[in-house]
């Protein structure tokens, strides 16, 4: 499985969340490839789960990967319920 | 690599708006010379192409630029803000912290990234951040997480 965690630039943002997805799969058991990147190189990368803000998930309508949002970046919460309702274990 | 230390932290910062306050945390890096003039401009650049996306949780704001843009040394610096100021996220609005990330391409970079991912994973950390009213109020709580 491929997910990549998504921000404007692919240097900050996207590296934290890259973070706190892979501590959520790995709490859940779930194995995942996670890459960050950013939002004009995801549109050309195929994944099987984009995760970002939705501030940019706008600009990846479209994309083949499943989209999935995360408001708030360190709130482990938030981050582990949408990895629950949206991916799933392959 | 310098992770919020005395110098790159200044409190209750009267800002008027988003770039502003993007700017304050800039020039703190700045004035130390982690950065160069350029990487504020970058910042303030990314935030009117891309939005308030760095806009990461309620009151938290990570701006920053790409190393090529002027990075010295890898560096996170925070501007606590006086007054809550709107970034025009939709939900993570207004910001009160603003964390000025020097976003190096050195394994430094993901070290800094990881400590202030531990740092602010923890909602008791933020509050103490929010709620400082001096320096060793916020090294006390980052120093937990050093």
């Amino acid at each position: 499985m491929k997910v990549l965690t998504v921000c404007g630039l692919g240097q900050g943002t996207s590296l934290i969340l890259k973070m706190n997805v892979e501590q959520a799969l790995g709490d859940m058991g779930i194995r995942a490839d996670v890459e960050h990147t950013d939002v004009s190189t995801a549109s050309s990368m195929n994944a099987d789960y984009i995760i970002t803000s939705n501030e940019l998930a706008e600009s990846l309508q479209g994309h083949k990967a499943k989209i999935v949002i995360v408001n708030n970046y360190f709130d482990m919460d938030e981050i582990n319920e949408a990895v629950k309702a949206n991916i799933e274990a392959s | 690599m310098k992770f919020l230390e005395e110098t790159i932290i200044q409190l209750n910062v009267e800002v008027n708006d988003a770039e502003e306050a993007i700017d304050a945390a800039g020039q703190l890096l700045l004035k130390n010379q982690l950065i160069q003039p350029s990487y504020i401009e970058a910042m303030k650049h990314a935030y009117k192409k891309n939005g308030p996306y760095f806009v990461l949780a309620p009151q938290i704001a990570i701006p920053h630029a790409r190393p090529e843009d002027g990075v010295n040394e890898a560096a996170v610096s925070l501007v606590q803000l006086k007054e809550p100021i709107s970034f025009g996220h939709a939900i993570n609005d207004p910001v009160s912290l603003v964390f000025g990330l020097g976003a190096a391409s050195s394994a430094e970079h993901l070290t800094l990234l990881r400590k202030l991912t531990t740092l602010l994973n923890d909602p008791q950390n933020i509050d103490q951040l929010l709620q400082a009213t001096t320096i060793d109020e916020i090294q006390k709580t980052i120093g937990m997480e050093r």
